[in-house]
C-alpha cells in the first residue's frame, strides 16, 4: 500500500508497518520544543502528576529543547520571573537543549533548532509555537501544539490521539527572477490556498524550484505553511538537507532520507510556475490577502522590520545590506533588523553587513521574536503602517489594533526602506 | 435557551481572542480578564459584575487561527463561553478540547447578535430565524478527551497505568 512521506514518518514513530490517513495514532516524539511558554507547560505538567504518587520527571531530558526568544532580554518582572522559574525546572530535570539569552548560542527557536542539528529528517517534532511547521524544511514531521498537549509529551514521550493527516502536494517548477525569493512563493501559495485552505492537512513541497532551493529558503516556506492552516509543511530530505546538516549544523550521525511513494494518494495537487513570479505582499489584516507588489506600490510605510523566524537569516540580511549599501533609509521610516540567531548575528557582522545597514540608518537589534507579535520592542503608533518580513499581519499583531501590517520579502522591505513607500526592488537599479 | 452575545466574521485570530501583549500571563486562572481585550464592548460584557451565565459567541470560518497560545482557549473557558463556528483552526480546536472549552462546529450556522439559540446533541436551533443547523460531530479521538474531562485527567490516567501502580487517584 503506497504511503505519503508523513504517513511513513508516523508509521515509523508508531512502530507500525503503515498508517492510513484518518487513523488515530500516538507517535513517539523525537524532539519537544518550547520557548518562554514553558512556564505554562511546567504548570500543566505538574498538574498531570498531582494526586499521584509519581515524581514529576520528564520522559527524556535530552529530547526537550527550550529556547528563550519571545521577550529577550526580559521586558518586565513577570517575564523575568517566568524565565527564572523555567531555568530552575531545566536544571532540576537535566534538560540539555537549553538556549538562554546569550550572544554566542541564543536566538529564535526556529533557527536554533535546525542550526544546532536538533532537526533530523524522518523525525517527529512538536513545539508550543505555531511556526514549528518550520522544521519540515529538513524532512521532519513538525507541528505546533498547545501547552497542555506539550505537558503530556513531557510526561509520556508521545502525542496523544492525533489523526494521520492528508497531504496536499505542491509542485513548484522554474527559477526565481532577480530579487524574487521563497517568501514570494509561499505568500503566493497562501493567497491561492486561503488562510484555511490546508487546515488539518500537510503541505508537501516538491518540484525543481524546491530541489534548487537551499535549506534557509525552505525554512521560510515551511515556516509560513501554518498561515494556510497546514498542520505541517514538509520538503523531502535530499542532498541539500545532508549538506546543511553536515556543513552548517555539524551533525555527524546517520540520516534517514525518505520520500512519498510515487503512487501515494494525495488530497490534491497544486502546481506553481515560479519563472514569472512577481514580489508578493500580504496586505492587512489576513495573510491570505496577497497581492503582487505592482498593486500596492507607493503605499506609505512608517516602520520596516527585517527579521523573525521567517526571514531573519543570513541571506535576508545580506540581500537587505546589498540593496541599502550606499543609500539612506528614508527619514519617514524606522528600519529595525533582527537577526534570527546569535550565530547569524556574528556571521552578518563578520561579513561587514551591519556596517552597510548601520550607515544607511538601520537599527540592529538582538535576536528575538518581540516586534513580530507586538510583545517586545518595535510597537506601532495609532494609524501607523508597517512592512515586515515576518509571518502575520492580523489586526493588532504588532501591538496596536489601529495599525496595519504588510508582509514581504527582505528585498522588498529593504528597497521600501529607502523610499518610505512599498517599492518593487527590481525597479531601483540597486 | 441562550442569547448570542457576539457575532464574528471569518478568520478571527488568537491575537484578537488573547492579544500577544498579555502572553506573559500564563496561568489559566489569570487569563480571563484579557479575553477579546481589543474589542472593548465584548471584553466589558465578559468581565462585568453581572456576568452572563453562558456567553455565546458565533463565528465564521477558521476561528482561532494563528498562534498556538493556549491562553486563547483558557481565557474563554474562564468565562464559560460556548463558541459556535463554521469551523476552527486546528491548534485552537485541539487546545479547546484539551481544556474543556465548548466548541461547536456548525458549518452552515446563521445567527446575529441577540438571536435566541438552542443547542441539542446534533443541531443548533436558531429560534429567532426558525432554522436548524447540523453540528459536525468531533472525531472519536477528540471526544475521548472531552469525556475524560480534558487532557490532564486523560493523560494522568494513562501515566498511572503505564508508570505506577502505587497511585493515590
Amino acid at each position: 500500500m503506497p504511503q505519503t512521506l508523513v504517513q511513513k514518518i508516523l508509521s515509523k514513530a508508531c512502530g507500525k508497518v503503515k498508517v492510513e490517513v484518518g487513523d488515530v495514532v500516538e507517535p513517539q516524539v523525537n524532539l519537544a520544543m518550547s520557548h518562554e511558554n514553558a512556564a505554562l507547560v511546567i504548570n500543566q505538567f505538574q498538574e498531570i502528576f498531582s494526586g499521584t504518587s509519581l515524581e514529576a520527571y520528564v520522559w527524556n531530558p535530552d529530547k526537550i529543547a527550550i529556547i528563550f526568544d519571545h521577550r529577550v532580554p526580559a521586558e518586565s518582572k513577570k517575564t523575568a520571573t517566568n524565565q527564572k522559574k523555567v531555568r530552575t525546572f531545566i536544571e532540576k530535570q537535566g534538560i540539555t537543549k537549553f538556549h538562554d539569552i546569550r550572544g554566542d548560542e541564543g536566538g529564535i527557536c526556529h533557527q536554533i533548532l535546525p542550526e544546532n542539528g536538533y532537526v533530523l529528517p524522518c523525525s517527529v517534532i512538536v513545539g508550543t509555537d505555531s511556526h514549528t511547521t518550520t522544521h519540515g524544511a529538513l524532512g521532519a514531521f513538525s507541528f505546533g501544539v498547545g501547552a497542555t498537549e506539550m505537558a503530556t509529551v513531557w510526561a509520556l514521550g508521545r502525542i496523544m490521539n492525533i489523526e494521520v493527516p492528508a497531504t496536499i502536494k505542491v509542485i513548484a517548477n522554474g527559477d526565481f527572477g532577480k530579487y524574487i525569493t521563497s517568501k514570494d512563493l509561499i505568500l503566493y501559495l497562501i493567497g491561492k490556498l486561503t488562510a484555511e485552505g490546508a487546515n488539518f492537512k500537510v503541505l508537501e513541497y516538491t518540484g525543481s524550484t524546491f530541489e534548487k532551493m537551499n535549506t534557509s529558503a525552505r525554512l521560510t516556506v515551511c515556516n509560513m505553511s501554518v498561515e494556510a492552516g497546514a498542520t505541517s509543511g514538509i520538503v523531502p530530505a535530499d542532498t541539500e538537507t545532508v549538506r546543511y546538516l553536515r556543513d552548517e549544523a555539524w551533525y555527524k550521525g546517520k540520516l534517514d532520507l525518505v520520500q512519498s511513494d510515487s503512487d501515494a494518494k494525495f488530497d490534491r495537487i497544486v502546481e506553481i510556475d515560479t519563472d514569472s513570479l512577481e514580489p508578493q505582499i500580504a496586505c492587512p489584516h489576513t495573510v491570505d490577502n496577497v497581492k503582487p507588489v505592482s498593486q500596492v506600490e507607493g503605499t506609505k510605510i512608517d516602520q520596516i522590520v527585517i527579521g523573525s523566524c521567517t526571514n531573519g537569516r543570513l541571506e535576508d540580511i545580506e540581500i537587505a545590506a546589498d540593496i541599502l549599501r550606499g543609500h539612506k533609509v528614508s527619514r519617514n521610516v524606522r528600519l529595525l533588523v533582527f537577526p534570527a540567531s546569535a550565530r547569524i548575528y556574528k556571521q552578518a557582522m563578520d561579513r561587514g553587513l551591519f556596517s552597510s545597514l548601520l550607515e544607511a540608518g538601520a537599527v540592529i537589534m538582538n535576536s528575538g521574536c518581540g516586534p513580530c507579535l507586538g510583545i517586545h520592542q518595535g510597537a506601532l503608533g495609532d494609524g501607523e503602517r508597517a512592512l515586515a518580513t515576518t509571518n502575520r499581519n492580523f489586526k493588532g499583531r504588532m501591538g496596536n489594533p489601529s495599525s496595519e501590517v504588510y508582509l514581504s520579502s527582505a528585498a522588498v522591505a529593504a528597497a521600501s526602506a529607502i523610499t518610505g513607500v512599498i517599492t518593487d526592488p527590481r525597479k531601483g537599479g540597486y | 435557551m441562550l442569547k448570542v452575545t457576539y457575532k464574528f466574521e471569518d478568520d478571527i485570530s488568537t491575537d484578537i481572542i488573547y492579544p500577544g501583549r498579555y502572553m506573559a500571563t500564563v496561568l489559566p486562572s489569570e487569563t480571563p480578564q484579557y479575553a477579546f481585550d481589543d474589542i472593548t464592548e465584548l471584553n466589558k460584557i465578559l468581565n462585568s459584575s453581572e456576568k452572563l451565565e453562558i456567553p455565546l459567541v458565533i463565528a465564521g470560518k477558521n476561528f482561532g487561527c494563528g498562534s498556538s497560545r493556549e491562553q486563547a482557549a483558557s481565557t474563554l473557558k474562564g468565562h464559560n463561553v460556548i463558541v459556535i463556528a463554521r469551523d476552527f483552526a486546528r491548534i485552537f480546536l485541539q487546545n479547546s478540547i484539551n481544556l474543556g472549552l465548548r466548541t461547536i462546529i456548525c458549518p452552515d450556522i446563521e445567527a446575529q447578535q441577540d438571536d435566541e439559540i438552542e443547542i441539542t446533541e446534533s443541531k443548533v436551533i436558531n429560534n429567532s430565524l426558525k432554522k436548524e443547523f447540523n453540528i459536525t460531530p468531533l472525531p472519536a479521538a477528540r471526544q475521548a478527551i472531552i469525556d475524560a474531562g480534558g487532557l490532564i485527567p486523560y493523560a494522568r490516567e494513562v501515566l498511572v497505568r503505564e508508570r505506577g501502580n502505587n497511585c493515590k487517584i
